[in-house]
């Protein structure tokens, strides 16, 4: 069966897709269109209930939960793509060279890599944050560091794999230098793998970002953010219960559907190293 | 084995002594000095002066380094600039509520994976194999502090079981008991639980599904050996290697996670205490507290390293 044919018929797959499809096609609507300017003030409708006007409702400042909750997923999209492009960036670039160096390289790399992981992306935003401020650019550099380790780890395992190949030793022989033997052969086998783990960290990092910004420490209003709106919603916990149901929700979604996608494209990528045995 | 240890130990206090240069580091990067982020853009030049004497910001960089580390170790910590009191006392403190709060989500985390994991692998592929992986799928997406809301939307506001937040304390001189205080605790411990349980879950599974295929396994169920027998006598033990070391991995989530479901729970611990340092932008407590952090997680991976070897005889020195 082809490719698109397998994927067509796996179950996670097209579930995730489609959730993530959503998350896509809803960042890219609220570009041009949402219900209300997002951050429009509407006072005497504070807290209103679900309506043809206001589909999901009003916050404590009358502003419009669903223009709100719409334009937070390009705030979700971005600092995911610009998260996992910092740690395939750099991450995959030292993971290489470490497997194509071996020796102290390697050793100096991974070193590197298993002590970014006393800094898990929250403690690096707090360091920062305490020097520079809260701030949007802050939470994604963090997140973005934390990737690079990852991305290092898992590009050097898979890379060290495939040097062992026969292929490899061939091209060697024929005289390509390590350069090039890393960007024809290595590279783009190793590539399903970063594939995958990059939808992987996309879901950590909405999933991180949003704790920032619940804690205020990331994106910072008037722009819309999910992770905020849970926080705004926890001080209406008792009169507008629905608030804090909401942006949750979104959340959870958009992280189940790239996860989804991810287990899919692992099973379609390489039936070798699938999790349903 | 010994050669093993003594390399890992090495590694180890290697690893903590770069911890505390990145983290000395950082904040010696500061636009401007301490002092001046401390105190705000409306101090004056005299009090900036005399924070600057009274952290010592006059000596070389290599000497106050020097001193903090040398505090770290004897416990004697610099004073807080926002409590007025040292950082160590206020960490003790605060670890009455972050120390059992970590504790118990990490044993429900444990008592959810294995036995959920362990239910999914024996029914393999069948009805509740693949409900206990949505489950597990569902818990992964859910962030712990929205989950956290959750509860306290369902327990607090609706049925009044426990209060929206806040701690007791342990004592009754403090106007709590250690039953208030445990649940208290409850709740928060079960939004950091399960996201972490449904990971730990996953891994169970597949870990315990492969150790099934090993001939071994077949040998044991041809000798006569029940299947409930030889789950619990031979796979689990060999199972639990992958599973111990992502409990490691995942040591790092618990902490950051804490954080955040302590500030959902305007409970006292560490994770509440550095957030409200970064509010009274209070660096010496910062500072502390993340070092306090990194080197928990460097410890926890050092302790994990050594678990490998005592649970996996077959670990030779040159794998590791």
């Amino acid at each position: 069966m082809s490719f698109m044919n397998r994927a067509l018929h796996h179950p996670s797959f097209v579930l995730g897709g489609f959730l993530v499809a959503l998350l896509i096609f809803a960042a890219t609507i609220s570009l041009f269109w949402s219900p209300w300017p997002p951050a429009e003030l509407d006072i005497p409708n504070k807290l209103a209930a679900g309506s043809s006007q206001h589909w999901f409702g009003t916050d404590s400042l009358g502003r419009d939960i669903a223009s709100q909750l719409l334009v937070g997923c390009q705030n979700s999209i971005m600092v995911g793509v610009i998260a996992v492009g910092i740690g395939l960036l750099f991450g995959v670039a030292l993971g290489l060279w470490a497997a194509a160096r071996s020796g102290w390289v390697e050793e100096l790399i991974m070193r590197g890599a298993d002590f970014a992981f006393a800094f898990p992306a929250l403690l690096m935003a707090i360091i920062l944050t305490a020097i520079y401020g809260p701030g949007l650019f802050i939470s994604i550099a963090a997140i973005g560091v934390f990737n690079i380790s990852i991305f290092a780890r898992i590009s050097r395992g898979a890379a060290k794999a495939i040097w062992s190949r026969d292929y490899v030793t061939a091209a060697r022989a024929a005289g390509k230098g390590t350069l090039r033997i890393t960007l024809d052969h290595v590279l783009p086998n190793i590539a399903s793998i970063l594939i995958v783990q990059a939808t992987v960290q996309f879901a950590i990092a909405i999933l991180a970002e949003a704790a920032l910004s619940y804690l205020g420490l990331g994106t910072q209003p008037p722009q819309p953010s999910w992770g905020r709106m849970l926080n705004e919603a926890q001080t209406q916990l008792f009169q507008a219960p629905m608030l804090a149901v909401y942006p949750g929700a979104a959340i959870a979604l958009s992280v189940l559907g790239l996860n989804l996608m991810g287990d899919g494209l692992r099973d379609l990528l390489d039936p070798k190293m699938s999790r349903h045995r | 084995m010994s050669l093993f240890v003594v390399k890992r130990l090495l590694t180890f206090l290697l690893t903590l002594a770069a911890a505390s240069v990145v983290v000395f580091a950082a904040l010696e990067l500061l636009p401007g000095n301490a002092a001046e982020v401390i105190l705000g853009d409306t101090a004056t030049s005299e009090s900036i002066a005399a924070l600057e004497k009274k952290l010592g910001l006059h000596q070389p960089a290599l000497r106050r380094y020097g001193t903090w580390v040398g505090g770290l170790v004897r416990g004697d910590t610099a004073i807080s600039t926002s409590y007025d009191t040292s950082t160590a006392s206020l960490i003790a403190e605060r670890m009455q509520v972050s120390l059992p709060l970590a504790l118990i989500a990490m044993l429900l985390t444990v008592v959810i994976a294995l036995a959920a994991g362990l239910y999914a692998a024996s029914h393999h592929n069948r009805a509740g194999d693949v409900g206990m992986m949505s489950l597990s799928q569902l818990g992964m997406a859910v962030p712990n502090f929205w989950l956290a809301i959750l509860l306290i939307l369902l327990f607090a506001v609706k049925l009044h079981w426990v209060s929206a937040g806040g701690f007791p304390g342990w004592r009754e001189e403090d106007g709590g008991s250690w039953f208030e205080a445990i649940k208290a605790l409850i709740l928060p411990a079960i939004a950091l639980a399960a996201v972490q349980a449904a990971i730990l879950a996953r891994v169970t599974r597949s870990s315990v599904l492969e150790v099934l295929r090993e001939d071994f396994v077949r040998t044991a169920r041809a000798k006569g050996l029940s299947k409930r027998a030889v789950l619990w006598k031979h796979v689990l033990r060999n199972a639990m290697i992958p599973v111990v070391t992502v409990m490691g991995l995942q040591f790092g989530n618990l902490i950051t996670g804490a954080i955040v479901v302590e500030n959902v729970f305007v409970l006292p611990g560490i994770g509440r205490l550095v957030f409200q340092a970064i509010a009274n932008r209070d660096l010496i407590v910062v500072r502390d507290v993340v070092m306090l952090l990194a080197a928990t997680v460097i410890v926890i991976s050092f302790v994990v390293d050594l678990l490998y070897a005592l649970i996996d005889p077959r670990l030779k020195v040159s794998d590791v």
